[in-house]
Formats: C-alpha cells, sequence, structure tokens
C-alpha cells in the first residue's frame, strides 16, 4: 500500500446523506452527494428507514459518479475508509455492508472510522479553491453541530488522541431548528427556514433559555448542550401570544431562538478552549451552515484570542470526503487497516477514532 | 462462476460454478449481525472455492423479501462487490432459492416459501412446481401477511405444501441464476423486497405544550 499520498475511498451513510470521497493523502479529488433530505420533508425530520433506503439505492450511482469526478478508476485505489459510528444503525449498516464488500472486490484494505472525528479530518483536506491553507494544528477544541449530533471534543492528535468534552443530553442542535421551524410553521430543513425569517428580527427580543448554563448545571454538564427545554419554551411562548389573540412576531421568535442555540454552543465550545487553554476552535457539522454562527463564532474568537477553522460549508456537512480523509491521515500515520469483523455502532464513542 | 450473497434471513455467502456445482457454501441463522459477518463470509467463502476475483464472472443478490435492516446488508453488498470487480449484478428473489431447494430435493407439485418478516408477520411465496429446466415456477409476487391468513381453509394457496426456512441457502440461490443464465431467462428486478412501507406517521403539526 502507498502510505505517503495514499489514494482512498470514503463511504460515509451515517444520516440522510450518502457520501462518496476520494482523496490523496491529503488533496480532495472528489465528493460526490446524494441526499434523501427532500424525502424527509414531508415528515418534518429524519425517517431512519426512508434514509436506508435511499443509500441502498445511491451507493452504486455514487461511487461510479465519483471515480468518474476524480478521474480514477476504483482498481486504482489504496484503501476504503468507511463510518461504522455513530448514526443512524440501519442506514451505517449499508455503508459498512458496501464498504467491506468493495475491499473485497478490490483487495484492498479498509478503514473503520469515526463519523465525529470525520467531521475534523474534513479540516486537513486541500482544495483546488482553498490550496494554501496551514495544517491543522494541535491540540484543537472541535464543535460538531448538526442534525445528528452536538458534541464539543479536545483533538490532541487526529489519528490517536480524541476526547469527548460534552455533547447534547436530549436533541441535536440541527434537530432544533427542526422542531422549532414546525412550530413556527415553516418547512423541513429549519435551520435554512429559521434564518430566512429571522432576517432582520431582533435576537434580543426574548430571552429564551440557554441549557445546561446555571450554575448548577457546570459541575456535571459543563461542556453539555441541551436544547428540548429550549424548544418547549418556545413552544410556549408561541401558545401564549396566539392565544392572546396577538400575532406572532416570527422574525423575532425566530431571530431570539437562533440567537439562543448559538450563544450557547460558541459559550461552551470557548469556555472549552480558555478553560484548557487550548486557543484553536474548528467547526463542523451541516449547522456550520448557519451564516449568524459563523459571524458570532468570528467576533467571540476574536475576543478571545482564539484562532477559528472553518472548513469550506461542502466539507462541512456530511460527505465521504471527510472520511477518505481520516482514513489517508490514518495510513499515512501508520495505522494498520480495520479486520473485517467490525459492525455499525450507532453510539460509538468520539474517542474511538477507528474501529 | 458467481458469487452469490443473501441477507433476507441470516447471512449466507456461496461460489457456484455451471459444471463444477458448488464450490462453497457458508451461511449463519444469526439475524442480527449482517454488517459485522458479511466481509468475513465473502472472503472466506472465495478461500474456500480456491477462486480469485478475477475468476468470477457474476454477482448475485437476494432481493427479499426479508427484514428490511439485514436485507439491505447483503444487496448493498452484491452490488458493490460487483461494482468492483467489474461484472454483472445478477438480482434473484430469495424464496425462489428456497423453493429451488425443496424441488432439487425431490418435492414435486405445488409449494408455498414460508419466511420471518418481523413484526409477528410472515413473508410468503407460492409455486406450482419446476419447469422442464427445473426452474421454479412461481404463481404470484412474493407477499406479506399475518400467520393466521394463511392457515385459513380458504385462502388461495391454502392447498400447497409448505415450506418454512430460517435461512436462503445461497448455493441454491447461485444455482437459479445459473439455471436463468443457461436458459436465458430475465433475473428479477433490480430492487429489494420491501413489500412493507416505511412505517412513518405524517403529524398533523405540533402538540401543545401548555
Ligand atoms: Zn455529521
Amino acid at each position: 500500500m502507498n502510505r505517503d499520498n495514499p489514494l482512498v475511498l470514503g463511504i460515509e451513510t451515517s444520516c440522510d446523506e450518502t457520501g462518496i470521497g476520494i482523496v490523496r493523502g491529503s488533496r480532495l479529488l472528489s465528493n460526490t452527494i446524494a441526499s434523501s433530505m427532500d424525502e424527509h420533508a414531508r415528515y418534518g425530520g429524519v425517517v431512519p428507514e426512508v434514509a436506508a433506503r435511499a443509500h441502498l439505492e445511491e451507493l452504486v450511482p455514487m461511487i461510479r459518479a465519483a471515480t468518474e469526478d476524480a478521474g480514477i478508476r476504483l482498481e486504482d485505489v489504496d484503501a476504503i475508509a468507511v463510518t461504522y459510528g455513530p448514526g443512524l444503525s440501519g442506514a451505517l449498516m449499508v455503508g459498512v455492508g458496501a464498504a467491506k464488500a468493495l475491499a473485497i472486490a478490490l483487495g484492498k484494505p479498509i478503514y473503520a472510522v469515526n463519523h465525529l472525528v470525520g467531521h475534523v479530518g474534513a479540516d486537513v483536506l486541500q482544495t483546488d479553491a482553498d490550496p494554501g491553507t496551514e495544517p491543522l494544528e494541535y491540540p484543537t477544541i472541535a464543535l460538531l453541530v448538526s442534525g445528528g449530533h452536538t458534541s464539543l471534543l479536545l483533538v490532541r492528535d487526529l489519528v490517536s488522541d480524541v476526547e469527548l468534552l460534552g455533547e447534547t443530553i436530549d436533541d441535536a442542535a440541527g434537530e432544533a431548528f427542526d422542531k422549532v421551524a414546525r412550530i413556527l410553521g415553516l418547512p423541513y430543513p429549519g435551520g435554512p427556514q429559521i434564518d430566512r425569517v429571522a432576517l432582520g428580527g431582533d435576537p434580543a427580543y426574548i430571552r429564551f433559555p440557554r441549557g445546561l448554563s446555571h450554575h448548577k448545571d457546570m459541575e456535571h454538564h459543563r461542556y453539555d448542550f441541551s436544547f428540548s427545554g429550549l424548544k418547549t419554551s418556545v413552544a410556549r411562548w408561541v401558545e401564549q401570544t396566539r392565544d392572546a389573540g396577538e400575532t406572532v412576531p416570527l422574525a423575532d421568535v425566530a431571530a431570539s431562538f437562533r440567537e439562543a442555540v448559538i450563544d450557547i454552543l460558541l459559550t461552551k465550545a470557548v469556555a472549552a478552549c480558555t478553560d484548557l487553554g487550548v486557543p484553536r476552535l474548528l467547526l463542523g457539522g451541516g449547522v456550520i451552515a448557519n451564516a449568524r454562527l459563523r459571524e458570532l463564532a468570528v467576533e467571540r474568537t476574536d475576543a478571545a484570542g482564539i484562532a477559528l477553522r472553518i472548513p469550506p460549508l461542502s466539507l462541512c456537512t456530511d460527505n465521504g470526503a471527510m472520511i477518505a480523509a481520516l482514513g489517508a491521515q490514518l495510513i499515512m500515520a501508520g495505522h494498520e487497516p480495520s479486520t473485517l469483523d467490525f459492525g455499525a455502532d450507532s453510539t460509538l464513542p468520539a474517542s474511538v477514532i477507528q474501529g | 462462476m458467481l458469487l452469490a450473497i443473501d441477507t433476507s434471513a441470516g447471512t449466507s455467502v456461496a461460489v457456484v460454478d455451471g459444471v463444477r456445482g458448488v464450490l462453497a457454501d457458508i451461511d449463519t441463522a444469526d439475524t442480527m449481525r449482517h454488517a459485522e459477518v458479511i466481509g468475513r463470509l465473502i472472503a472466506e467463502c472465495l478461500d474456500r472455492a480456491n477462486v480469485r476475483v478475477a475468476d468470477l464472472t457474476g454477482v448475485v443478490g437476494g432481493m427479499g423479501p426479508g427484514p428490511f435492516t439485514g436485507l439491505r446488508v447483503g444487496i448493498a453488498a452484491a452490488r458493490v462487490f460487483a461494482l468492483g470487480a467489474g461484472l454483472p449484478f445478477l438480482p434473484v428473489i430469495s424464496h425462489d432459492a428456497i423453493a429451488l431447494s425443496r424441488f432439487r430435493a425431490g418435492h414435486t407439485g405445488g409449494l408455498v416459501v414460508v419466511t420471518d418478516a418481523r413484526r409477528r408477520e410472515v413473508n410468503w411465496s407460492a409455486y406450482s412446481g419446476a419447469d422442464a429446466a427445473g426452474l421454479p415456477v412461481r404463481l404470484a409476487a412474493p407477499g406479506v401477511a399475518k400467520p393466521a391468513v394463511l392457515l385459513e381453509p380458504d385462502w388461495v394457496y391454502a392447498g400447497l405444501v409448505r415450506a418454512d426456512a430460517v435461512t436462503v441457502p445461497a448455493a441454491d440461490l447461485g444455482r437459479v441464476a445459473e439455471l436463468l443464465l443457461a436458459n436465458d431467462r430475465a433475473f428479477a428486478t433490480d430492487a429489494a423486497f420491501y413489500l412493507r412501507s416505511p412505517d412513518v406517521t405524517l403529524s398533523n403539526g405540533p402538540k401543545r405544550v401548555s
């Protein structure tokens, strides 16, 4: 196997994106994605069975498209990398089964990798649009926010030392956006809709609660998140306003809700940097597409003297390139391949980088 | 020479050859570990058959019916193996393999193949017998039903001999494919036999919290 500059194909099926990525070392060659998001829209959230069915149909076309896009042949690949957790179990299993079969068919090694660590791995990729980024420095704090996860990691080394500092104890932040969008009568996915409606709204109009931020929570849940109370609080506010026969000021509610989510995310992320003396923060996950989050992240990290890194948005949302990237980093660091016996682990801890 | 993969019940993998017969055949009835075992079973099967990927001429996939989560693992593996190896993917209805094995064992006449569909339901397929080529002749598309329905005297296929199975023999899945190829017959549609819609309920908007 080429360990200096390996050509790796990554397979990602942990949620509703069927992602195939191809990298050569740290260089991105293809990031091919099919999303079943539209199929979930009528249900207001990701339906695991619908997602898994879509993965099964999209895998072969996406692998074909990715190799074409990268200008490589499948047999040129040095290794296969695949997400084996955390995520939706039935969805993960489709990717795991496919990846193992592909590795055997090609006679190539397989690397089973952690989805969350993959989000961090996205940052090492060099693209044509962004060829000159400085390499990721360690240690770094990573804040990973999507519809499926909300996690705060301490990454001492991408391929060997990742620690989970905290995560959501109920809904993921992206889920909270979806649920509040429904409360406000907006379609799925909620993030972009809330953003659209919040335009011109007053983020300080209503002071919605910041979950797990009270003094008593800080002992056991210092870096954990909670969004279900926030969601209920928005619902109650909207109901009471309607009950009183008043019009709900959509822009202000949306802006205030969004501010509450973003505030608590960044407050805890910056606190982790400060507490642990780590002057670097990396963002990942689909919710990073939120412009207000990025804007406030710049503001807060600047004020605290923290270097902020945000990979290109196409690499922030779930994708196969980040999985391929992590696989390539493992190979270049001399890690041995996974054996064929791993399964899908829907609750895989962030500290387990490779299976 | 064909690699056959089925995860519609347990996990089974076989390598079959039109001339030399079954070269290797491995299965497990475990219905909970499809993703864990699929790779090892494929690798071991090729090993035992002493066959290289380059020797294969096609990959057969059991398309169900069967419980969804497991079923998909084998279909994904078979389709992607075919893609990786540059081979045709040959979809076969899993119940046809069970029927073929009964006909090969000497059964003649009608047959109803029954497998577990989870959630207190079964999948069934009815056959009138084997044709001149030896292929099972299907009377209707696979169905899903409460077990009691199949026991009712006026059920449309009530008179046929019943064959309950907990595994799908991949060797017979491969044999069905060999017979289809040899007799220039059409393969099944390349689509998983789910037989149920994804069970999701459309909500009527958010519930009140106060
Ligand atoms: Zn993710």
